[in-house]
């Protein structure tokens, strides 16, 4: 914020106390009473074991206790992770491979690019889940079918079990993510690469950089603000899937919860197990996993910045 | 190797003499097949038997089952009610979060309050919080208080208003209104409220209709929260109905993505309409290097 700016609207002549409050203050109430307070009740519905039909006692710590020792909650933070990266970093990577071509100021049909890309965007998780649990079905999956008409079975590498293991499971859901994903990642780099100032590349030009520097020395470093919102952004999101291995595998997250995730813990303690101090206690877990890494984000990004410069 | 590296492409002076690369348009239309094909795929199932698909290889044009499937999803669960009911709590969402956000997002642009700062640092700080955090307790508050399970307010009331509308309306109000244009109009005599609807709504018109359009699908598109709160088949919301699509014994594809097919087409035809103004709204709403 610019100094002239901040003089402004600290100029009386701006400052309007009377109604400033009049027109926030139907948000306050709504917002207070359905977001401020639940967030900060479910830390206090966390040290109970409550019931919504049974009632609630207070347990202290018990919930955190069971956590760290639940065995369901590591697999599930495993996963989490697991899917969380085999979605983010190809889909950043892509992302920016689209978002460079898109801002080529000489390409053809701009507007019907940006749209189509976008197209996924607006699918529910849901439709996009149960398209994709068709696609990469067993017996009659059209990945496996187009691995078999590939050839790939002569190599040896049969049909794949895409909802029975592991790896492959967190391959088959991360593509959900990536799929819906990435059209709206291409559009915020697209729209950061495109303020950057056009000189930058003259000069580097000048310099002898090829386009592959420029890439990596320009681009990249301009967009370190954007990247950054986007990790951030996208571990919030990634420690909130839920729907999509639902939808792949039912509550448990597959047979042997091999790609159950935190969030969808938290929907089985409330669905299943009526258990809304322990889901609370899981809801609070991820917001101090949230946290945790959205800092080490910061911390590490400031740190390889300050290095560089 | 050398035509990966090329997709690491960036616009250029170089461009200038030699236009834009095939690789471009070739990778270009690979991702909107890409794109795209799910949704065709979609729609090939849902207008196939299950015997169709299962055949190898499958069949990759629609058939002639739609309408036979569409029935036995609505002998299943309340589509057609499900639709109208999504309809209307959607838009409800979508007109109170416009007038609530711009609102706030005027105050915190333009005006002064008590708290000003502070409870901004609050919204903001909320905005970086999982949406799971808060839902047990807002589901007991449903169930145990309000009585609002199996109620739209459940879905409606607390989606009124959102962290990110009203930080965004604030950016984009301090960014397109001028204070002179508020000034000018007070000069001229115009109460604070008129003032609110005459000059400010109409000149942050097009991004306060895109956040309704966010608001919008996201409400449509929302699975969690309508999941818990409901479980009248009469009150169910599009999403909620397409997951009790289940097969018996198997997984019905068929009749489940006939379901999903019913539940997106909507917001197709609607993109159709909006899709430019959302590719604007999402560039425009991004930080910026």
């Amino acid at each position: 914020m610019s100094i002239t700016r901040k003089k402004k609207s600290l100029d009386p002549k701006h400052i309007d106390d009377k109604w400033g409050l009049a027109y926030v203050s139907p948000f306050f109430l709504i917002f207070g009473a359905f977001g401020l307070i639940p967030i900060v009740f479910t830390v206090y519905v966390s040290f109970f074991s409550w019931d919504p039909l049974a009632g609630h006692d207070f347990t202290g710590l018990q919930n955190f206790r069971w956590l760290f020792t639940d065995p369901y909650f590591y697999i599930a933070v495993r996963n989490t992770f697991s899917i969380f990266l085999i979605s983010f970093v190809p889909q950043t990577i892509l992302a920016l491979v689209i978002a460079v071509k898109l801002a080529n100021p000489k390409l053809k049909f701009k507007v019907f690019w940006r749209t189509v890309l976008l197209v996924p965007w607006v699918t529910s998780i849901l439709s996009v889940a149960i398209i994709f649990s068709q696609i990469f079905g067993q017996d009659y999956g059209m990945v496996n079918v187009a691995m078999h008409y590939l050839g790939l079975s002569h190599v040896g590498i049969g049909p794949i079990n895409w909802v029975g293991q592991t790896i492959p499971s967190h391959i088959a859901i991360a593509s959900m993510i990536i799929y819906r994903n990435l059209g709206y990642a291409s559009l915020i780099y697209l729209s950061s690469i495109l303020s950057i100032p056009r000189d930058l590349y003259e000069s580097a030009e000048l310099d002898g950089a090829s386009k592959r520097q420029q890439f990596f020395y320009v681009t990249i470093p301009q967009l370190k603000n954007t990247l950054i919102f986007m990790l951030i952004v996208g571990t919030i999101g990634g420690l909130q899937t839920f729907l999509e291995p639902l939808t792949y595998g039912g509550v448990q997250g597959g047979d042997s919860r091999q790609f159950s995730t935190l969030a969808l813990y938290l929907y089985e303690q409330i669905i299943i197990n009526n258990k809304f101090g322990y889901a609370a206690a899981i809801g609070v877990a991820i917001t101090m996993i949230t946290i945790v890494i959205s800092g080490l984000n910061y911390v590490v990004t400031k740190r390889l910045s300050g290095g560089e410069s | 190797m050398r035509a990966l590296l090329e997709w690491f492409n960036v616009p250029s002076t170089d461009r200038k003499r030699r236009g834009v690369s095939p690789w471009t348009y070739i990778s270009l239309s690979i991702f909107a097949f890409l794109s795209v094909f799910p949704l065709y795929w979609l729609f090939v199932v849902a207008s196939n038997s299950n015997e169709e698909i299962s055949k190898i290889p499958p069949s990759l044009v629609p058939g002639k089952n739609f309408l036979k499937q569409l029935a036995a999803v609505n002998e299943a669960v309340p589509l057609g009610r499900a639709l109208i009911n999504t309809t209307l709590v959607s838009l409800a969402v979508a007109v109170f979060q416009v007038f609530f956000c711009t609102m706030a997002g005027y105050a915190y642009a333009k005006l002064a309050f008590p708290g000003k700062k502070s409870s901004l640092v609050v919204i903001i700080g909320t905005m970086m919080l999982p949406a799971q955090l808060g839902i047990v307790v807002l589901y007991l508050m449903m169930a145990n208080y309000l009585n609002w399970i199996n109620d739209f307010k459940a879905l409606v009331v607390p989606a009124m208003v959102g962290a990110f509308g009203v930080f965004w309306m604030r950016q984009i109000i301090d960014a397109q209104v001028p204070n002179e244009i508020i000034e000018a109009a007070k000069i001229d005599g115009g109460k604070n409220f008129r003032i609110y609807r005459s000059v400010v709504v109409p000149i942050i018109m097009p991004s306060a209709l895109v956040l309704g359009l966010f608001s919008f699908l996201g409400t449509w598109n929302d699975f969690l929260w309508p999941s818990l709160v409901l479980n009248d088949p009469n009150r169910f919301t599009v999403q909620v109905a397409v997951n009790q699509l289940n097969g018996t014994y198997t997984i019905d594809y068929a009749l489940k993505m006939c379901g999903a097919f019913m539940a997106t087409l909507p917001l197709l035809v609607l993109f159709i309409f909006v899709g430019k103004r959302l590719v604007t709204g999402i560039m425009d709403g991004a930080v910026k290097g």
